[in-house]
């Protein structure tokens, strides 16, 4: 049984291997050009935004991510009447298809009928001629969507942050209160060094499935208005599919590569680190 | 007593604005999704309109939209199946190799996991187009399980490490085999474990969009999630009801299972690697 189980492991990570090596031979399907790819890519403005914007979109929405999933964590992780409910509500934006709430936004960011605009509308906030376009203009564009995946993103934060705050003793509390620990200083020395690994492991999920995402710049502005919003996987997808050229498609793709390598070494890290404590 | 009722206000203080702005989206679609399409761009039927149902029966009678949640009930079913096939027993065996290899190993397939669609779209479309599968459903069903299988393992390997070997060793006393042990005593106990691995991979593939857009070009053999964003959209015309209902309906079901298994969720996600 043992040895069947090895076998099937084994396939599985030498496929993932090959399909690594398929990527980067996909690229030479044509006549062979060596770096010429990676070059090119290099020396092109709308790829070096693409990284710079990739960037953005990850830090900015995964930083307020980590804030608003810590904060409701912590209020969810014990029990209270109407938890159930609550968290049903909290859940739904991680649950739905994102391809399909990303549709459901195009329509709340629409130019005319936007319920948001609405809301500013009606606080005074905008005036009911001059109201920002959240689609239309590079600025509000990047923060259009940056908001939609913090949106989605923040229920999984918050599920396994739960775990880690969950995952540590009760008797390390009762500790922690006989050595006369209380709030912040408790939350500080005891809770946090304790969760710290699982939250550390979320955070990086969070960042591989923020950095290599497509969905939510595509469905929304697809790279525009002016390549504004042009993420590296879009911009892989509209080279390697739209115009083509597969090859430089692979080439930008894999630009994602130190990302995950990144990540990868960070998670053994700390997942070695939780067995630990 | 004190402390345990500000615990309380700063739960409620927390969890219900959030809930709120999390949940909104949701409630304006429903409202949408109500609406007659005349009403839709009105600034003075923003809350006060006749509800009506007709873009629920546009969207059912003609439209694709039945089709695409076959397809993707089809191609969900399938890599369910194959990912359950390969999943389980190398998750058992996984949980039960013993050391630092089990451990690597483990650790190994759960990184597969994080190689994103948006890197290997590229290839792959080549390998299915040299495979003749392009614009079949087959191409998808070939295709998920590269992450739902890692996925899976992950899961299976958490929840199998928490059933105890010295059942299954008092099995093999007994005359069971390897392998009866595993059928008679490791998996009745593990049903619930199972049930959602079938539900998070499920759910998986109907959310899946990359591939799906990259490898499907006909109407009939959308899937779900690409279905939508393509073709409910005529020309420059948005049927925003219509598409709201569209989103409402599989997203509702989906995030209710969700609730129910997400505790068993997180014990076997994170017990692969933490416990």
């Amino acid at each position: 049984m043992l040895f069947i189980g090895a076998l099937v492991g084994a396939p599985l990570v030498l496929a993932i291997y090959l399909s690594f090596t398929d990527a980067t031979a996909g690229s030479l399907s044509g006549p062979w050009v060596g770096l010429g790819n990676f070059r090119q890519e290099l020396h092109d403005p709308i790829f070096v935004d693409a990284v710079w914007h990739t960037f953005l979109f990850t830090a900015i929405s995964q930083a307020v991510v980590i804030v608003c999933a810590g904060l409701l964590a912590h209020a969810l992780v014990r029990p209270f009447r109407g938890r159930w409910l609550l968290r049903f509500f909290v859940l739904l934006p991680w649950a739905a298809p994102v391809a399909l709430t990303a549709i459901g936004f195009l329509w709340f960011y629409d130019p005319q009928a936007s319920i948001f605009t609405w809301f500013l509308i009606k606080l005074h906030l905008v005036s009911a001629i001059n109201h920002p376009t959240w689609l239309g203009t590079p600025r509000a564009a990047m923060s259009s969507i940056i908001t939609v995946q913090a949106w989605r993103t923040i229920p999984f934060a918050t599920v396994i942050f739960i775990a880690g705050i969950a995952s540590i003793p009760q008797e390390v509390d009762d500790a922690a209160a006989i050595d006369g620990a209380t709030g912040m200083k408790k939350f500080w020395y005891v809770s946090l060094p304790l969760q710290l690994p699982i939250a550390i492991v979320a955070v990086l999920f969070g960042i591989v499935f923020t950095a290599t995402d497509m969905v939510v710049p595509y469905i929304l502005t697809n790279g525009g208005p002016f390549n504004s919003t042009q993420v590296l996987t879009t911009w892989a997808f509209q080279t390697g599919i739209n115009s083509g050229n597969v090859g430089e498609g692979a080439a930008i793709a894999l630009f994602m590569l130190p990302v995950l390598a990144f990540v990868v070494v960070g998670m053994l890290f700390f997942a070695r680190r939780a067995e630990v404590t | 007593m004190s402390s345990a009722l500000r615990h309380r206000l700063f739960s409620y203080g927390v969890v219900v604005p959030f809930a709120i702005v999390l949940a909104f989206p949701f409630v304006w679609m429903a409202v949408t999704s109500f609406k007659p399409e005349a009403q839709v761009y009105d600034p003075t039927k923003v809350w006060s309109f006749h509800p009506t149902l007709a873009s629920y029966g546009f969207l059912f009678h003609h439209t694709g939209y039945v089709r695409w949640i076959k397809n993707s009930t089809f191609v969900g079913l399938m890599v369910v199946l194959i990912t359950l096939v390969v999943a389980v027993p190398a998750g058992y065996a996984l949980a039960r190799l013993a050391g630092r290899v089990g451990r690597s190993l483990g650790v190994a397939i759960f990184l597969t996991y994080l190689v994103p669609p948006t890197l290997l779209f590229l290839p792959l479309s080549r390998v299915i187009s040299r495979l003749g599968l392009e614009d079949r459903l087959w191409a998808l069903i070939l295709i998920y399980p590269s992450f739902t299988i890692p996925f899976a393992i992950w899961l299976l390997m958490g929840f199998f490490k928490s059933i105890p070997q010295e059942l299954e060793d008092a099995a093999l006393i007994d005359g069971c085999s390897r392998f009866g042990a595993l059928v008679r005593i490791v998996l009745p106990i593990s049903v619930p474990g199972l049930l959602t691995v079938v539900i998070f991979t499920f759910s998986l593939v109907v959310n899946e969009f990359v591939y799906a857009i990259t490898f499907i070009s006909s109407s009939t053999n959308r899937t779900l999630t690409v279905g939508v964003p393509t073709d409910l959209i005529r020309g420059d015309l948005y049927n925003w009801p219509g598409i709201m209902a569209a989103i409402l309906i599989p997203s509702i079901p989906l995030a209710l299972v969700y609730n129910a298994f997400l505790n068993r969720f997180i014990t076997g996600f994170t017990g692969g690697a933490f416990r």
